[in-house]
C-alpha cells in the first residue's frame, strides 16, 4: 500500500525506511585532545600530562585529570586502555611493577605523590584500594580490619581497635553479618562479603581516597548492589576513583565518568552527559556497544 | 553528530533497533492516511470513506502498544545509551503523538458523518482545504525529517506550526462572524469548527515529531519553548 501518495499541493515524499550508508568508527583513532571537563574547582587529586611506560611501551598518553573531594569519577574504557594503569599511578602501585614509568605532576591536596621523600606506606594510607578479587587476608575477620590500624599506629589500645572494626565494619555494611564471629576466618565468608571486608579493611585506615579496581566484577548482583549502595554512602566522606567494567555500573554510582581509549583519555563529562549524549564518537562508539 | 544504528557488536541489537524505528515510521504513513482520507470525506461528504478512517483507528491504537511493548524489552534486555537510547525514546514519544494524530483524524471523521446526515455547512471548507495541506505537508515532513535524522529540516517544519496557528484563528473569527449572521448554520459551521482545531492539534504533533527529530540527533531537549538548549549551528 503507498501509504502517503499526497495532494495537489505537491508535497514532499513518503517517508519510507532506509538505510544510509555511513563510514564506520574507526576505533584505532588516536585521540590527542581530551573533549569534555577533565578538570574541576575542588579536586583532591590532581593529574597533570601524566605518561606511564612499561619499558619501551606507552601504556597512558599525557592524560590530564582532576578527580574532586567527595566525588566519585568512573573510569571506563575497553581492555588495555590503560585504565587500571591510570588508576594505580595515583597510590604508587605501580612502583612495584618492574620497568614502569610515571611522568608528569601527580598531587594529593597539593602534595606531590611522586615526590622524592614521600614514603609509599602513609601514602597508600591516605589512598587506599580495593582490588577486583577479594583478598582478605588469612587471618580472622577481626584481625583482617584491625590489621591496618596497628602497623600504621593509628590505635594503641584494644578498646579503641574494637571501636575502629566496629566502625569500620558498619560503614561497609558488614556489621550485622559478622559482629558474631569476628573470631572466624575472613576467607570463610561470601565473595561479597569478602569484598565488603576488603572495603572494611580499607577504610579502617582513615582513608581520604578510595581507589577500586573492578570492586563488583566477582560478585552477583545483589552484593553488587550492596556495593553500589556503599560507594555512595562512602562519597560522603572520601573522594572515590572507580575502574569498572560495567557501563550500567559507572553511570549508577559516579558523578563524573572519564573514558579511556588505547592510553588516551579521550572524553570527561558529568556521568548524566556521558551516557545520554557523550561529546566525542568514540564514547558513544563504546558505550553503545559499537566496537568490533 | 553522525548517526550509526546498524554498527553494534551485537546484530539482533541493530535490528531490534531498526525493527521499532520502521515500526513507528509505518505508523507514520498509517496516520498519515489516515488524515488525508479524514479530510476527503469531510470535504466530499463521503460517508463511507469516514467510516473507513474510523475503522483504521483501531489498528493504530494496536500499533501505539506494540511499539510501546517492543521499545520495553529493548530497554529490559539492552540497556541503551547514548544515541541508542535517545532512539528507544524517541520512537515511544512519536508513536504517542501519531495515536493522537489518529485520534483528531477520527474526529473529523465523525464530523464528516455528522455533516453528511445533517446536510454540509455553508462555510468553512476553504479554510478545511488549506489548512489540512499545511498540516499534512508538517506531518510529512516530519517523519521524513526523522528519517533522514535530517535536523535542518525539522526546525524548519517546526517554524510552520506558527503559520497553522494563525490560520487556524483566523478561520475561527471568520467562521464566528458568519454564525453571528446566520444562526440557523451554527450546528453545521461548528462541525467545521471542531475539524479545524483537530486540524490545528495535528500541527502540534507534527511540531512534537520534529522536536524528537532535534533530540535524537542532538541529544537537546527543546520542548515547551525550550529552544535554546539546542547548541547554535
Amino acid at each position: 500500500m503507498n501509504t502517503m501518495t499526497l495532494d495537489t499541493a505537491g508535497h514532499a515524499a513518503p517517508a519510507q525506511p532506509q538505510t544510509v550508508e555511513r563510514e564506520t568508527v574507526d576505533t584505532q583513532t588516536v585521540v590527542k585532545e581530551t573533549v569534555g571537563q577533565p578538570l574541576c574547582d575542588n579536586a583532591k587529586l590532581s593529574m597533570r600530562n601524566v605518561n606511564v611506560f612499561y619499558g619501551e611501551a606507552q601504556a597512558i598518553h599525557d592524560v590530564s585529570l582532576d578527580i574532586g573531594r567527595n566525588e566519585v569519577v568512573a573510569m571506563i574504557g575497553p581492555s588495555g586502555c590503560g585504565k587500571s594503569t591510570f588508576l594505580r599511578c595515583l597510590n604508587r602501585m605501580n612502583d612495584t611493577i618492574e620497568g614502569c614509568r610515571v611522568d608528569g605532576d601527580l598531587t594529593l591536596d597539593g602534595e606531590a605523590i611522586y615526590g622524592p621523600k614521600v614514603d609509599v606506606v602513609p601514602l597508600r594510607a591516605r589512598v587506599g584500594m580495593v582490588f577486583q578479587k577479594p583478598n582478605p587476608f588469612p587471618k580472622t575477620i577481626y584481625e583482617n580490619v584491625a590489621y591496618g590500624p596497628k602497623i600504621h599506629g593509628i590505635a594503641s589500645r584494644r578498646a579503641e581497635l574494637d571501636e575502629i572494626v566496629e566502625d569500620s565494619l558498619r560503614r561497609a555494611g558488614l556489621w550485622n553479618e559478622v559482629k558474631d564471629r569476628l573470631d572466624k576466618p575472613g576467607t570463610g565468608l561470601s565473595g561479597g562479603q569478602q569484598q565488603r571486608l576488603c572495603i572494611a579493611r580499607a577504610i579502617a585506615v582513615s582513608p581520604e581516597v578510595i581507589l577500586m579496581d573492578e570492586p563488583c566484577s566477582a560478585l552477583d548482583p545483589i552484593a553488587t548492589a550492596r556495593i553500589e549502595e556503599l560507594i555512595d554512602e562512602l562519597r560522603e566522606k572520601y573522594t572515590i576513583a572507580i575502574v569498572t567494567h560495567s557501563m550500567q555500573q559507572a553511570a549508577r554510582v559516579s558523578q563524573r565518568t572519564a573514558y579511556f581509549h588505547l592510553g588516551h583519555l579521550v572524553e570527561v563529562n558529568d556521568t548524566e552527559t556521558v551516557f545520554t549524549n557523550p561529546q566525542h564518537a568514540l564514547t558513544e562508539a563504546y558505550i553503545t556497544g559499537r566496537f568490533g | 553528530m553522525d548517526m550509526h544504528f546498524d554498527q553494534h557488536i551485537s546484530r539482533q541489537f541493530n535490528e531490534d533497533l531498526e525493527s521499532i524505528k520502521t515500526e513507528m515510521l509505518e505508523m507514520g504513513g498509517m496516520v498519515t492516511r489516515q488524515v488525508a482520507d479524514a479530510v476527503e470525506s469531510l470535504a466530499n461528504a463521503d460517508s463511507e470513506l469516514a467510516e473507513k478512517v474510523l475503522n483504521v483507528e483501531k489498528e493504530i491504537d494496536r500499533r501505539e502498544m506494540e511499539i510501546d511493548e517492543h521499545a520495553t524489552l529493548i530497554i529490559a534486555k539492552r540497556q541503551p545509551a547514548a544515541s541508542d537510547l535517545r532512539m528507544v525514546m524517541s520512537v515511544i514519544r512519536i508513536a504517542r503523538d501519531l495515536e493522537r494524530v489518529g485520534d483528531e483524524a477520527s474526529k473529523i471523521a465523525k464530523m464528516a458523518i455528522a455533516l453528511t446526515d445533517e446536510g454540509t455547512a455553508p462555510r468553512g471548507y476553504t479554510e478545511i482545504r488549506h489548512i489540512a495541506n499545511a498540516v499534512r505537508k508538517m506531518l510529512n515532513d516530519s517523519l521524513d525529517a526523522y528519517t533522514r535524522f535530517d535536523v535542518k529540516s525539522a526546525l524548519a517544519t517546526l517554524a510552520e506550526d506558527e503559520q497553522v496557528d494563525m490560520d487556524y484563528r483566523t478561520a475561527v473569527r471568520e467562521l464566528i462572524t458568519y454564525m453571528m449572521e446566520d444562526p440557523r448554520s451554527i450546528s453545521r459551521v461548528m462541525n467545521v469548527l471542531w475539524s479545524l482545531r483537530s486540524l490545528e492539534r495535528i500541527g502540534d504533533h507534527a511540531k512534537n515529531i520534529c522536536e524528537q527529530v532535534v533530540y535524537l540527533v542532538e541529544g537537546a531537549d527543546i520542548r515547551h519553548g525550550n529552544e535554546d538548549n539546542l547548541r547554535t549551528f
